[in-house]
């Protein structure tokens, strides 16, 4: 009670003072010159926004300099969820490694699979089956829409809408299902494996794969009334976060934030790997550069991915799904590995560290058009079945890195559509 | 496509070119890296700086330097990829920063700083990103133990009665 009286007291004193002070000193300050030193300025403000927040989706932080509303100045603080993933890579082998790459961007775990073992497919030299190629395919254009979905319904569940949110979160849930019965995990699958993956697919699989195919252009076309042409949501998205061509090329942006800048680059058009010379798609390309035209790539390369699994699943060839296990280098099936002795020594010669395959003492960087543009993994090979060093090269670090330079000058609400377009996923912000 | 022979013309026969599977990749001596860089982002057409990284080869058999630095770029316009090879060496392992030709290295540059301890000289903010600022080792070095160092187990434990 005491010292509230005090603090009452010194208050009084002190207010009048610091207010002429302040008087006297207004005069002072140079009018023409009030935008480049807007950051001195008294009212300018701090604000941190994260590292856990609604909008942030995961842990980041954002240490903002406001002007009244007006964001001034962004700055990022990442590594909150760092974890090493590098380092590990470096100690586990290359099908070990598999269940840490699912836990980069979770959104799409079965993306990261296949973009690793690509790349330890090209450092091995190995050609994959046809049904495998068309396999990972599939999957992995149903992981683009599994990414695409979520961001685009947490997008929305960020600017007020949350019925396109919903709709969305439903649609992921067939593709859970889908990615469920295939590997028997619904989330970090861990199932592509070095020369095919875990198991092979049956009839089943592919009625419910064509299941969802034609049930998913009907909530597409609900999502598509409920926001492409809702005013509030265009007036949320349009002509905010603006990167031009120049700015994407230099920063180095890729993916869909790229192609919705007009920078018309795409790994599975222009680097074709897996199956995808065989299948006929477009790449969806926008020139307005905001948060509006990410949200219309993303949206449109929905309907692109529907078009590719629907060919993929109607021409998915026969035959085995993994390379010869005489290759020595992919796993035998579980049923030879127990009822017979080659089997046996065959599993036991891939696994133990010092039998195992020939890996070259090369170095090779391969590249996947992954959801959120091109995931990269470079793999440094020492004659061991483990990386020397397995660097990831991630597209949200890259798109994370530009944000400063899209919020410039925005409202503080928009941070989180800025956010929510360039689809930040902090696990593989951070590895 | 670039030609090796006209690089070499430009920098020296100390520019060698090898490759592997589809990755073409050109070594430079780090005092030309920078002329080299930028000659291809201005003369060539490499416009997009991908990747910039680093490997330790302190356990890596028949290796001479400690670090190699890659420099992967791509020419948006023809698709052609090209990787840029140097290699930096302890006590002072130190290159010019690209932040003039590409400003998206910015913090591929200080991500390498953070693992590896190279320094960019004139990067605009080179800090360290994804380990926290007091942090002392370079964890991405072989010589840092997968474990850690027991960075996790001395911290100061704060209990109700000391704060």
């Amino acid at each position: 009670m005491i010292e509230t009286e005090g603090w009452h007291r010194t208050a009084q004193v002190e207010f009048p003072i610091v207010f002429v002070a302040w008087l006297l000193l207004m005069p002072l300050t140079p009018v023409d010159n009030l935008e480049a030193e807007s950051a001195e300025r008294e009212y300018v403000w701090t604000l941190n926004f994260g590292p856990q927040h609604p909008a942030t989706h995961t842990t980041l932080r954002l240490v903002l300099t406001l002007d009244g509303e007006r964001v001034l100045n962004a700055v990022p603080y990442v590594g909150y969820l760092h974890s090493g993933f590098e380092k590990l890579g470096e100690h586990l082998d290359f099908n070990q490694y598999v269940t840490i790459v699912d836990r980069m961007n979770y959104l799409s775990p079965l993306a990261n699979e296949i973009a690793w073992h690509h790349a330890v497919e090209k450092l091995l030299n190995i050609e994959l089956t046809p049904r495998c190629k068309y396999l990972r395919t599939i999957l992995a254009e149903l992981m683009r829409m599994h990414d695409h979905l979520l961001n685009l319904g947490t997008t929305a569940l960020d600017l007020g809408g949350f019925t396109a949110f919903l709709y969305f979160f439903q649609q992921r849930e067939h593709i859970y299902d889908i990615v469920e019965m295939a590997s028997g995990q619904r989330f970090h699958t861990s199932y592509t494996r070095v020369g095919g993956v875990l198991f092979d697919v049956n009839t089943d699989w592919v009625n419910r794969v064509r299941k969802f195919i034609k049930e998913f252009p009907k909530v597409y076309d609900d999502v598509d009334r409920l926001l492409t042409k809702n005013r509030i949501f265009v007036d949320r998205t349009k002509g905010i976060g603006y990167l031009s061509p120049e700015d994407a090329i230099n920063l180095g942006a890729c993916g869909p934030v790229a192609r919705a800048s007009g920078i018309q680059r795409d790994l599975r058009r222009d680097e074709p790997y897996l199956a995808y010379e065989d299948l006929d798609f477009d790449v969806v390309c926008s020139r307005g550069g905001d948060c509006y035209s990410r949200y219309l790539v993303r949206m449109r390369e929905l309907l692109e991915s529907l078009k590719i699994i629907e060919q993929a699943i109607e021409n998915i060839p026969s035959g085995p799904v993994n390379i010869a296990v005489d290759s020595d280098m992919v796993l035998p099936a579980k049923p030879s590995v127990y009822r017979s002795i080659e089997g046996l020594i065959q599993h036991f010669e891939v696994i133990m560290p010092n039998k195992g395959y020939e890996v070259p003492r090369e170095q090779v960087y391969a590249a996947t058009e992954s959801p959120n543009g091109e995931l990269g993994f470079f793999i440094v090979g020492n004659a061991e079945t483990r990386a020397y060093r397995a660097r990831t090269r991630p597209p949200s670090f890259i798109h994370f890195s530009m944000f400063p330079h899209l919020i410039k000058n925005h409202q503080l609400s928009d941070v989180v559509a800025v956010l929510g377009s360039i689809n930040i996923i902090a696990a593989e912000l951070d590895r | 496509m670039v030609e090796l022979s006209v690089l070499q013309q430009k920098f020296g026969t100390e520019l060698a070119e090898n490759s592997f599977r589809d990755n073409r990749r050109v070594d430079v001596p780090a005092a030309k890296l920078f002329d080299l860089l930028s000659s291809l982002k201005s003369d060539h057409g490499f416009d997009m700086l991908i990747d910039l990284t680093a490997v330790d080869y302190l356990e890596y058999e028949g290796a001479t330097d400690r670090f190699g630095v890659l420099y992967m770029l791509l020419n948006v316009t023809s698709g052609e990829r090209l990787i840029v090879r140097t290699a930096v060496n302890l006590p002072d392992p130190k290159l010019p920063t690209v932040y003039s030709l590409w400003r998206g290295c910015d913090w591929l540059e200080r991500e390498v700083f953070d693992m590896f301890g190279i320094v960019f000289e004139g990067h605009p903010d080179l800090r360290r990103i994804l380990m926290p600022e007091e942090f002392t080792s370079f964890p991405l070095r072989k010589d840092y133990p997968l474990k850690g160092r027991g960075e996790r187990h001395n911290f100061p434990v704060i209990t109700r009665a000391g704060s």
